[in-house]
């Protein structure tokens, strides 16, 4: 049990959640980052979508690690995350169908999200399932945090709603408060994951 | 011939693939580093495009769409595997050629030509070609045929082209300013890209 949970286990967990996240740092994934996260449920769904498809595909290509020829490696891989992606919007089309809608094309392109194919080249080529079943958990719960993060902000600002309920007392809006109609629109995206970014590295640059 | 047109024009101005859909962030903001690299590899993505978008119609069409192959058959759920296979192919053609014709190019994009197949902007420009063929044939955005499905591709590769260059100049420029530490490089990036986004947001009114 104790190898289970090793400082290495450990760290391939901890590490994309913070100092190795895989959309600050490493800079994968960012398409659907931005477009998905103009409020927080999309956001939240298409985080644990992401999370669940990097565990299981990381899980498989190390199972199948051994017996994939160099060659074609990426094209395995390809149908693996493909096959993974359908499963999971089948779902999401059966119990979220709204959600699903307003993902629309973007669950397609988990396929072609570069966390996915960065993760599964560099580490579950290299690893044993156990740890890259760790792995793909935090980096998709790394990807995951910062959607949450700017679909918040995103949400809170340019709608005054948190999932969908009113957040920002009426008095407010009475004294004069408006929504930011900015927030709504795609470009903002790109300007939070920016400041958050600019953060995130001020904040580490300190602890180093 | 009027909606070809349209079609193009929009594709490249209002449904740009960066600015308004976010498709392909990943090689957008890593090649973006200096002019002519980004025009090569603009290049090859729109010529990607040109060629799998046409495919994939015909795939769509003919092979997975309701009633398709047999009456009463819906295959659009394996839509997903079979627009990366295509991709995935002709990446493979792109690269042979460019290998053999421009060996300089080949050395500069380096990764990132492979990376085409994960490439988001095909992905995606494939599924929302998925998406349009089942609109109003009212719509601006409705692709009714092979010229249509044409128009498409050259007008989002282009859009895209015109993104990365852009960005590649400004980025270029860049490099003499004092950008704060923690801000220099991604952030900076990031938010130049989001300025961009928003100027780009005027042509959304356009009407053709």
């Amino acid at each position: 049990m104790s190898k289970l949970f090793s400082d290495e286990n450990k760290a391939a967990f901890t590490n994309p959640l913070n100092l190795n996240n895989p959309i600050t740092v490493q800079v994968l994934g960012i398409c659907s980052a931005l477009a998905v996260t103009s409020q927080l449920k999309p956001a939240i769904v298409m985080g644990l979508s992401v999370t669940v498809i990097t565990a299981f595909s990381n899980v498989i290509i190390s199972l199948l690690r051994k017996t994939i020829p160099n060659r074609i490696r990426i094209i395995v891989q390809l149908v693996v995350v493909a096959a993974l992606v359908t499963i999971v919007s089948q779902l999401l089309k059966a119990y979220v169908y709204d959600v699903s809608v307003q993902l629309s094309v973007y669950v397609g392109l988990i396929i072609t999200n570069c966390i996915l194919m960065g993760r599964l080249e560099a580490f579950a080529m290299q690893n044993g399932p156990w740890p890259s079943f760790l792995d793909g958990i935090g980096n998709g719960l790394g990807y995951a945090a910062i959607l949450v993060i700017v679909g918040f902000v995103r949400e809170l600002f340019g709608f005054g709603t948190l999932w969908g309920y009113p957040v920002i007392p009426k008095f407010l809006y009475e004294a004069g408060y408006q929504n930011n109609g900015m927030m709504v629109m795609p470009a903002m995206s790109l300007i939070i994951v920016g400041c958050v970014i600019w953060a995130h590295r001020a904040y580490n640059k300190e602890e180093k | 011939m009027e909606h070809m047109i349209s079609l193009f024009v929009r594709s490249i101005f209002v449904d740009n693939m960066i600015f308004a859909f976010f498709l392909g962030m990943c090689s957008y903001l890593a090649v973006s580093k200096n002019v002519k690299t980004a025009l090569g590899l603009g290049i090859a993505v729109t010529f990607v495009l040109l060629v799998t978008v046409p495919v994939d119609y015909a795939l769509q069409t003919y092979v997975l769409g309701p009633d398709a192959i047999v009456a009463g058959v819906d295959l659009t759920f394996l839509a997903f595997i079979l627009f990366i296979a295509v991709i995935a192919g002709m990446v493979q053609l792109v690269e042979m050629i460019v290998e053999r014709f421009s060996p300089s190019l080949y050395a500069s994009l380096g990764i990132f030509l492979p990376l085409i197949a994960v490439n988001c902007a095909i992905m995606g420009a494939s599924l929302f070609m998925q998406q349009r063929v089942t609109m109003e044939p009212t719509n601006a955005q409705f692709i009714g045929g092979f010229g249509d499905a044409i128009a498409y591709a050259l007008g989002s590769g282009i859009g895209w082209l015109l993104a990365i260059v852009g960005l590649a100049a400004i980025r270029e420029k860049m490099a003499y300013t004092d950008v704060p530490k923690p801000l220099q490089g991604l952030g900076i990036t990031f938010i130049t890209v989001g300025l961009m986004a928003l100027a780009f947001m005027c042509f959304s009114g356009l009407n053709i």
